[in-house]
Formats: structure tokens, sequence, C-alpha cells
């Protein structure tokens, strides 16, 4: 059974349609990488997923774990096991890291009906997701994001997804503002992650994090329309060739 | 976006939880301001000569002050013109005898304390407190006394040290905010009901936490409390001070003062959490605070603490204040102003730097929400002798929605070539994109905004002793709820 399955998606941002028809099955343990040109609606397809609720669904479905996605809200379908990695990562002052992500594990173990982790006995578990994307001890107490690095705030978020351990994980443009040292770390985590239940949609413009983390699958999205599915093939004809050939192709069968 | 703003308002929207009229017989003084007026409550509460001319004399002040229509206008905030004439300026519960435990109290007051979730029974037991409980004006139940006299510690209401302890009253009374101060401070000095009053010996610190809570029950009847205290030579004290009131459709004014002094190398630490009834949803009711509170440093070393939660009444006017008179005296102010439907607050405070290498330290943080105003208003004052003076200020301001303001107006005045000086100030928007991190990381919107809430304010929670810091999160996330939407 599938994990996600998205059928006939049109979504709108301030009465502006961005997605216009998305049929996209995702089966757990599988990585499905998304890219397309600015614009094309990558992001809307993420922001949609994580039920943000500026980004309003006019047609179509979603079913995530055999339950419908777009009844949910945004906390509902973390709880259920969805995780984004946030493109632009936000700031909390004065809400120390270790905080924060302890009360969003207790958030998602509660509504799972688990016991709730008192901090003796999270602290030892976020130290260890730290290390594995070589972060710091001293990031446990600083507030969230603030004055992190654009690098920081990206093995940040791959730290939270370590500890929420998500059935799904969204990954918005987690390679841009990256150095090659830090996406490699970055790539580190991921992989380190998958397994044959956790599925991942990794959204990106660039084909270089998937030299380090390998999609079994590659969609390219232009203008809202999936245009083109295949193997981590694709992704190297897209470098070579461009987004404008699959735009020239699409054009063509027209 | 907007679905967010909605959630905001539902959450700001919510009843004043603890509204509810307590019925006790009143002793109550008949509308109207006058000298017979002022006799009475000096003759009610049994006060000694010096006591009465004080208040005659602080009531004559007041009256030049309302003929000339003197009430301060300065202040950013709005209400209709106020009658004195038309407010009762006493009240009491009646009381049949003596209290010798908290067995004799009225079981209603003590049912009104439960609901405020203040069980004096409990609090003996618990963390070491000591509650002088002021119901409207008179304190009907006080506790701990055995032991804090043991150390020495002198903690009464007002009444009660003026009676027993005439000399203390005398030499401190007004020493810090003289009857002459303001317009509101004359009304209380000639009119107050009644209050707290702590002595520290020398030497001494004090065993245990004090509290007071506040609560006005008397439909009508202005409430004009009276606090002092002393911390002598190398003594310290941590006083709490936390309110609510009940449901009203008039507005009922509050117009207290306090004073605090402290002597070389003592300490004062001042904490208040403030939570009347702020109006309803439409402006409707609610408490005008106008309160005068001030601590002089007195001796050297000596230092002055003062953290407030305010988050109740119509309109805040307050500005706890220090005068920082001895060498190396140390001034802080760490306040959280809240403001939500139609409140307006006009807070801050006031340094003023006379000994050398004196210190203050000012941390605000406003929010707005509904259509709230909140205002800073700060003055840093150093004065020519004040060589070596130091003062970081930090002034932030939250705004949640779109129809609320926050204000800041910082005066600053050094006439000491050798002070530093530093200010910090920003004004931010509670931002969807926050709370919607936080929601995708499986955290309620609620939860998410009362989150942001405290991580913002967390600067001056630390201040805040443990059980106030907790209770102060959770009055913020109350006073907040139905705002965020």
């Amino acid at each position: 059974m599938s994990l996600l399955e998205i059928k006939n998606l049109h979504a709108s941002v301030n009465g502006n349609e961005i997605l216009k028809g998305i049929d996209l099955t995702v089966n757990p343990g599988e990585v499905h990488s998304i890219m397309g040109p600015n614009g094309s609606g990558k992001s809307t397809l993420a922001q949609v997923l994580a039920r943000r609720e500026s980004y309003i669904v006019t047609a179509g479905s979603i079913t995530f774990d055999d339950k419908d996605l777009l009844e949910m809200k945004a906390e509902d379908a973390a709880c259920e096991g969805l995780f984004m990695a946030f493109q632009y990562p936000v700031e909390i002052p004065g809400i120390s890291n270790a905080y924060f992500l302890r009360a969003a594990l207790n958030a998602v173990l509660k509504y799972r009906g688990q016991d709730e982790m008192d901090a003796i006995d999270f602290l030892p578990l976020l130290k260890e997701k730290m290390r594995m994307l070589e972060m710091d001890e001293r990031f446990l107490n600083r507030p969230v994001n603030e004055g992190f690095s654009g690098g920081e705030k990206k093995r940040n978020e791959i730290v939270q997804m370590a500890v929420l351990e998500p059935k799904l994980a969204v990954l918005d443009e987690t390679d841009s503002g990256l150095d090659i040292d830090a996406l490699k770390i970055v790539a580190k985590g991921v992989n380190a992650m998958r397994n044959k239940n956790r599925a991942m949609v990794l959204v990106t413009h660039y084909q270089r994090l998937l030299d380090y983390i390998v999609p079994d699958f590659v969609h390219v999205l232009v203008n809202g329309r999936i245009v083109k599915s295949g193997g981590p093939e694709l992704a190297l004809e897209l470098e070579e060739k461009g987004y404008s050939w699959t735009e020239a192709e699409l054009a063509g069968k027209r | 976006m907007s679905s967010t703003v909605n959630q905001i308002n539902d959450l700001t929207q919510q009843e004043y939880k603890w509204g509810f009229i307590t019925s006790i017989d009143e002793d109550r003084l008949p509308p109207g301001l006058n000298e017979d007026v002022v006799r009475a409550i000096s003759l009610k509460k049994g006060e000694p000569e010096f006591m009465m001319e004080w208040r005659l004399k602080a009531y004559r002040y007041w009256a030049t002050l309302e003929q000339k229509h003197a009430e301060p206008t300065w202040a950013n905030v709005k209400y209709p013109p106020i009658d004195y004439q038309a407010l009762s300026y006493y009240s009491a519960p009646k009381q049949k005898k003596e209290l010798k435990s908290l067995d004799e109290v009225d079981p209603e007051i003590l049912d009104t304390y439960a609901k405020l979730g203040i069980p004096l029974h409990e609090q003996k037991l618990l963390a070491g407190v000591a509650v002088d409980a002021v119901f409207d004006s008179v304190s009907v139940a006080t506790t701990f006394k055995a032991k804090l006299a043991e150390a020495g510690v002198i903690f009464c209401s007002f009444s009660e040290a003026v009676k027993n302890h005439p000399d203390l009253v005398k030499k401190y009374l007004g020493s810090v905010v003289p009857y002459t101060d303001n317009f509101f401070a004359a009304l209380n000095a000639a009119v107050f009901s009644d209050g707290s009053f702590v002595y520290v010996p020398k030497g001494v610190r004090c065993p245990m936490e004090l509290s007071t809570y506040f609560r006005i029950n008397a439909q009508n009847t202005g409430q004009f409390e009276r606090t002092l205290i002393i911390a002598d030579e190398g003594a310290s004290v941590s006083y709490l001070e936390g309110c609510t009131a009940p449901i009203r459709d008039e507005n009922q004014l509050h117009a207290a003062v306090v004073e605090l002094i402290t002597h070389d190398n003592a300490t004062i630490k001042y904490s208040t959490v403030q939570n009347w009834y702020p109006g309803d949803k439409e402006g409707k009711g609610g408490i005008y605070n106008f309160v005068t509170k001030r601590g002089k440093a007195l001796g050297k070393n000596s230092k002055i603490s003062w953290t407030q939660v305010e988050t109740g009444s119509a309109i805040t006017w307050k500005y706890p204040s220090c005068i920082l008179q001895g060498d190396n005296s140390v001034g802080e102010f760490y306040s959280v102003a809240l403001t939500n439907n139609y409140q307006q607050a006009d807070t801050g405070t006031k340094m003023i730097h006379i000994g050398k290498n004196t210190k203050s330290t000012v941390v605000s943080k406003g929010i707005s929400a509904g259509h709230g105003q909140n205002t800073y208003r700060g003055m840093i004052k150093i004065l020519k002798g004040a060589t070596g003076a130091r003062n970081y200020t930090q002034c932030d301001s939250l705004l949640i929605g779109d129809k609320c303001g926050a204000h800041t107006f910082p005066y600053i005045e050094v006439k000491n070539a050798s002070a530093r000086m530093e200010h910090e100030a920003s004004t931010s928007k509670i931002g969807e994109d926050q709370i919607f991190y936080l929601q995708q990381r499986g955290i309620s919107k609620e939860e998410a905004v009362s989150m942001i809430i405290n991580g913002f304010c967390k600067a001056v929670f630390k201040e805040l002793p443990m059980e106030f810091a907790v209770e102060a999160q959770k009055l913020l996330s109350i006073s907040l709820e139905g705002s965020v939407g």
C-alpha cells in the first residue's frame, strides 16, 4: 500500500492557481525527487503537504498513510508522521532548541497515546542526533535558529527530523545555501535515516543534492504539472540540458 | 494567514475566567470626598493623631490639584473624566471580632480565595509563603507571623503598623513618594484604606518570600492600597504581589502607592503579577490602575529590583522607579505588559542615578493584541555627581494582529560625562511563519503562540520566583486566549 497518494491536486495561493493537477504515488522506503525551474510549484507542493493554511487546495485529493491529509491541521499531519524540512527555518527567540524539540516530540507522542519523555531521557537522544549532524552541544541551549548560519539552520532541520522520526519527510530546498562540506554532512544525516518504512520527497532546483542523496525516482515539475518522471538518470539529463528542454518537449506535445 | 489571524482572535477573546462577585456585608462610607470623609476614615481605623494630620494635609493638597484639574494627562491613554465625588472612599468587610485563626475567617471569603486558586490553608504548607490577604481594604488573615517575628521581621497590615510601630511609619511614610508627588499619590495619601508594611531589621535575610493578594470586591469603591517596605542595613527581602478581580460594569479606580527603602547593603525584590478585570471585549468596564511605585536605594551597595507582569486593568498607568542615592547602588526593572481587546497601558520606569557607580537595568517587553495600546515610557537620569553610572535598557514590543499599537517614549538625561548608556529597542509581529513552523513540528496553534510569547518574555520571567513564573506564563496564555487566529 502506498504511503502518499496525490491525485489531480490543484492548489492556489492568494487566488493564483499554482498546482494544476499533480498525480504522485510514494511508497514506503522510496525517495522521490521533485525538480523544476523557479516558480514551477515545487515549494507550493511541499507547503500543501505540510498543510499550510494559506495554500488552498481547490481540487483533488491527498491520502497519507490511508488517511485524508486534507482533513488534517498542520499539527495533526505532523503528529501523523509528516515532516517538512523548511527552506527558510524560522527563528523562535527565547526558546531553546532542546526545549522546543522536546515539546515537539512530546506533542507527537501524546497524539499517538504514548508516554511523554522527560528531560533526563530526552537529552541523550538529542545529543546523539546532534553528533550525527556534527552540531556542537552549545546549540542545545541556544534559541531555535536564532543567530544560526544558513548551514547550521539546515543541519538543525535534519536534527529535528532525526528526533521526530517521521514516516514521510519532505525536504524543501534543503541544499540551498549550503557549502559542499555542509551538504555532505546533511546528506549523511538524511541517508542514515533512509529505511524500508520511511519515504522522502526531496524538493530541489539543482541536481547537486542528488549526487549525495540518490533518489529512486525523479519528477520534473513545470508550470504546476509533473511533465516527466524517471529514475536518477533523469536528473543528470536535466542538469545537462536545462529545464527549457522539458518545457520545449511539453510545448511540442500540445 | 487569515485563519491564523482568526485563531489569534479566538484565543484573545476568551472571557475573563475569574469574574465572580462575593456578597459580604460591607461597612462603607457614602460617595464623595471632603475633610470629613478623610477624618472619618482615620477615625474608623482608630489612627493616631499624626496619621490623621498627614491625611488631611494630603487631602488639602489634592483638593487644590482637583480644583485646577491637574490630573495628569501626559500618558498615552484615553478615558472619560472621573467624577471623584461619585466614588466611595472606604469599605471594609464587617468583622465581628478579632480573629485568632483562619477558621474564624468568613467562609465566603475563604471560598473566594479558593476560586482564585489561593487556598490559604495550602499556602501555609506550600513553599513557605506567608500570605497577608487583603480583602478589599482590610486585612482579614495573616499567616506565618510567628515565624517572621522570630526572625525579627515585621510583616503586617498598614493599619497595624500605624498602631504598633508608629515610629517606623512616621519616619518612612512619604519619604519616597511624598503626598505632593502627583495627583494620584496625593489622593492615596488622603484616603488610603490599608495595605502592607514590612520592616526587615539589620542583617536579617527574610526567611521566606512575602506575598499579598489583593482583590477589589466592593462595587464603586476605589481601592487605595499603601505599601511600605524597609530593608535595614544588610537586610534582604523578596515580596510578591498578585491580584485578580471580579467582573464589573463600572470602571473602578485603583490608585496605590508603594514605597521601598534600602539601607546600606540591603536588597528588596518586589514582584507583581497583575490581572485585574480588563473590561469586556468591547472595552466596557475594567479597572483603572493608576499606581505610584518607587524605591529609594538610600544606602551604599543596596539594591532594588522591580519585576512586573501586567496583564489586567482597562488602563494601566504605572512606573515602578528607583532613586539610586547610595554609592554603588543598583536598580532593576523587568516588565511584561500585555494589552488585549481595548486595554491601554502606559508603563515603564524611572532610574534616577545620584550616587557614584550606580547601575540600572531596564528590560521591558510589551505585547499588544486585539485593539490594545501598549506604551513604554522610561526615563534614565544621570545626575552630576553620579560618576561612573551605567544603564542598560532593552525595550521590545510584540504585536499580534493589525489593530493594536505599540509605542515607545524613552527619555535620557545625562549630566555626568562618565556615564555609560546602552539602549536597545525592537518591534516585531508574531509571525504566521513562526506559528506554522511550530505546528509543523506537532505543536498546536495555541501552544505555539504561548511558546512564542513565553520566549519573548523569557528575560523577565527568569527574574520571577519559580511559582510566580509558572503562574505568569499561564496568565499570559489565558489573557491571550481568543486573540490568536
